[in-house]
């Protein structure tokens, strides 16, 4: 299971609690997340399901590459965090 | 008459009220999201219902609805379908244009026929309707699909955006769009089929055999008298048009003192030759000519024009408004202004004379009469 957690500035706009989710990639952990919190998945992805241009996510502290698929690989147990990009202000 | 306007600001949503008879007694009653960044706001005139459309940067773009005399709640927002795979989407740079809802740049009610029925213009480009007052949208394929939409480019925006919807009082399903930059474009069957509909219109800034192209003309902002809908005034981006006839044709006007530069008009709701603006200098210059912030008013089709400029500040004053930041309302009596810089400015008086609400709001991106 990875641990999921974000950013503290999204509680502003809805609940948004670390969660504990199965998946190989960022897109399989962050679909579960969002099944299980669904309003909160139009503030992290785009209408395309793309990260949002100024959001980041890191998985085990390495910032992932594939923003679009969000293919990057997550271990069993991996730390994820979602956060806002300082590119966005 | 309308007693109370919603003003949508880069830090909140701001509600202001009539207290009494005074004509200067006009306050801010309620504050709303505030320090968030709301681009549009607008109150339902069939049912009472306020919108507000939120930009949270990083967390994308938000409509929340609150239904008469009830709290705010988020619905959803406009979202694209999915991009087919393969497909290329370039504006005129070769730019990407993103599937993806930029910002909500036009928000209306459909009409007085037509319960439920909204619609949202945005960057970078999309007509939304929804038929169950904004709990869910859907894009208007057939304007998105037109092949003449991948000609439009950004105006002020990187995106080309959707930023005005006129629903024709005489036939709810007879819609006219202003985008910037792709002209004005109609339907007259409930968004079935479209067509550009800015013969007439010139644009300064592309070469002498492109400038009257209808497609890549840059409305800053279409009005549609509500008791004579066949006259439109647009504000453009180097100067102002007239249609009196439905926006077949249209007529620039010439001559405008001080300026006919600027973003914003508002057209009286039963006299179609009455028309307001607020000028700057030029695109280049986008501040008001000699620091002194007026309101141009026609009552004559644009032959003539007074300047009003009692009640507003006449020394360095640099404000901007913007092009939602004027409305009118249903009387045609009152009118309602913001700027840039944090100034709102009322009038009971066609414009006669302005009573300031504040000298400092956030920058005011629309204001809408309730």
């Amino acid at each position: 299971m990875a641990r999921v957690t974000f950013t503290a500035n999204l509680e502003r706009h809805l609940a948004c609690p670390p969660m504990d989710v199965s998946g190989s990639t960022v897109r399989e952990v962050l679909d579960r997340v969002f099944a299980a919190n669904q309003p909160a998945r139009g503030y992290v992805l785009d209408d395309q399901a793309a990260l949002r241009k100024h959001m980041v996510v890191f998985v085990d502290g390495q910032q992932i590459r594939d923003r679009i698929g969000l293919s990057d690989p997550v271990a069993d147990n991996a730390e994820i965090y979602v956060l806002q990009a300082l590119s966005g202000g | 008459m309308s007693d109370r306007f919603l003003v949508a600001t880069r830090k909140g949503l701001f509600t202001v009220d009539r207290n009494g008879s005074g004509g200067s007694d006009w306050r801010i009653a309620e504050a709303d999201f505030l320090g968030d960044n709301v681009s549009m706001a607008l109150v339902d005139r069939r049912d009472g219902t306020r919108y507000a459309a939120l930009d949270h940067g990083h967390f994308g773009v938000k409509l929340h609805r609150a239904k008469a005399g009830g709290a705010w709640e988020e619905c959803a927002a406009p979202a694209y379908p999915p991009k087919p795979e393969g497909e290329v989407d370039q504006d005129q740079w070769g730019k990407e244009i993103p599937w993806s809802t930029v910002r909500i740049w036009a928000l209306e009610p459909g009409g007085d026929d037509q319960s439920g029925v909204m619609w949202c213009g945005t960057l970078p480009g999309g007509l939304f309707r929804s038929d169950d007052g904004g709990t869910t949208w859907e894009l208007v394929r057939t304007l998105w699909d037109h092949p003449q939409r991948k000609e439009w480019f950004g105006g002020g925006a990187d995106l080309p955006g959707l930023h005005s919807i006129c629903v024709d009082p005489r036939d709810s399903r007879c819609l006219r769009v202003g985008v910037s930059c792709g002209g004005v474009w109609q339907s007259d069957d409930g968004g079935e089929s479209w067509h550009c509909r800015a013969e007439g219109m010139r644009a300064a800034y592309m070469p002498p055999e492109g400038q009257f192209n209808p497609n890549i003309q840059d409305p800053h902002r279409l009005v549609q008298c509500r008791d004579a809908p066949d006259a439109l005034w647009v504000q453009h981006h180097n100067g102002i048009f007239r249609s009196t006839d439905g926006s077949k044709s249209w007529r620039e006007i010439e001559n405008v003192r001080p300026s006919n530069f600027g973003f914003a008009v508002a057209v009286h709701p039963s006299a179609p030759d009455t028309a307001w603006f607020v000028p700057g200098i030029k695109d280049e210059l986008r501040i008001p000519v000699d620091g002194k912030l007026v309101v141009t008013r026609t009552r004559d089709g644009g032959k003539s024009f007074d300047i009003l400029r009692n009640g507003l500040p006449q020394e360095h004053a640099y404000d901007i408004v913007f092009r939602h930041a004027l409305d009118i309302d249903e009387s045609g009596d009152r009118l309602a202004f913001g700027s840039t810089t944090g100034g709102l400015w009322v009038s009971e008086d066609q414009g006669d004379l302005w009573h300031c609400v504040s000298h400092s709001l956030p920058p005011v991106y629309s204001v809408r009469f309730a």
